[in-house]
């Protein structure tokens, strides 16, 4: 069902991101990296993301930065790598990296489907698209993460919540 | 989760307990359309017990409302909660829905 895997993050953290050089400094308890592996089964997206959500709840992320932006990201990212990176097939796998740090929370999701382009995935607030049934997940990530960014492949996505930006943004205009 | 229907005057009222999301928006997509299929023309979707929307739920209400509109029907949803309201707004969802605070104000409107 979901098991805790060792592994290596597909997307590696960028090193001009703010205060990363300061990681090994700190203490063991502030940080926590561990990994998930999971079969593509939609039922598993919630068992998957109540137990993320546990987790940063056990190292101080609470509100609607909990509840709203990492669970919206994480259930959208495990979401769209079974349906459209693995197919629904059962044999292929979701693997999610996780960095908890005292400055962010990071979360890569990779599936073993053949990728896309994310740049051609339609902006859905356009009056145009308001009325299409899909295409808001990789908008609502990019809306209430920090930082997003997808593998060359386009099969891995990386998200990472700073705690200390107030949260969510509004788009443009609001 | 679960989706509990119930009919307050002509107004089909469906509580959604739980989550809407990838798993169960089917479930909730058509429980509304057979509804819709017996001639019920009035919906309200009420959210006080809803912990969460995903994108997949989100595209379930678009495309109810589409199909309750073609039939000269109205959707309303109501008690949507902060995280689930901030969820609207990002997506400008908020434009196309007619969103009430509560129940009773929903249906005093319809």
């Amino acid at each position: 069902m979901l098991t805790e895997s060792s592994g290596t993050d597909p997307i590696p953290i960028a090193t001009n991101r703010g205060g990363s050089r300061q990681r090994d400094s700190r203490s063991a308890t502030d940080r926590a990296e561990f990994a998930l592996l999971l079969p593509s089964d939609l039922r598993l997206v919630e068992v998957a993301v109540g137990y993320l959500i546990g987790r940063f709840r056990c190292h101080a992320f609470s509100g609607s930065r909990l509840t709203l932006n990492l669970r919206v990201s994480i259930a959208e990212a495990l979401a769209n790598a079974m349906l459209y990176g693995n197919r629904h097939d059962p044999g292929k796998y979701v693997r999610v990296y996780v960095t908890i740090d005292d400055l962010h929370a990071s979360v890569t999701v990779a599936d073993e489907g053949g990728g896309f382009d994310p740049e051609t995935v339609p902006d859905p607030t356009r009056p145009e698209n308001l009325h299409r049934t899909g295409g808001r997940g990789i908008f609502l990530m990019r809306q209430l993460m920090d930082e997003v960014e997808f593998s060359a492949r386009g099969n891995a996505v990386r998200f990472v919540l700073r705690r200390e930006a107030p949260h969510p943004r509004r788009s443009a205009g609001q | 989760m679960s989706f509990q229907t119930s009919k307050q005057n002509d107004v089909v009222v469906v509580d959604v307990d739980g989550q809407l999301i990838v798993g169960n928006r089917q479930e909730l997509k058509q429980k509304v359309l057979d509804e819709l299929e017996a001639g019920e023309r009035k919906f309200l979707i009420d959210f006080a017990n809803t912990g969460y929307i995903d994108s997949s739920g989100l595209g379930v209400l678009v495309s109810l409302s589409k199909k309750i509109r073609e039939k000269s029907g109205e959707l309303r949803l109501a008690n949507l909660n902060e995280d689930l309201r901030t969820l609207f707004e990002l997506t400008k969802l908020d434009t196309l829905f007619n969103i009430a605070d509560s129940r009773e104000e929903a249906l005093s409107g319809f």
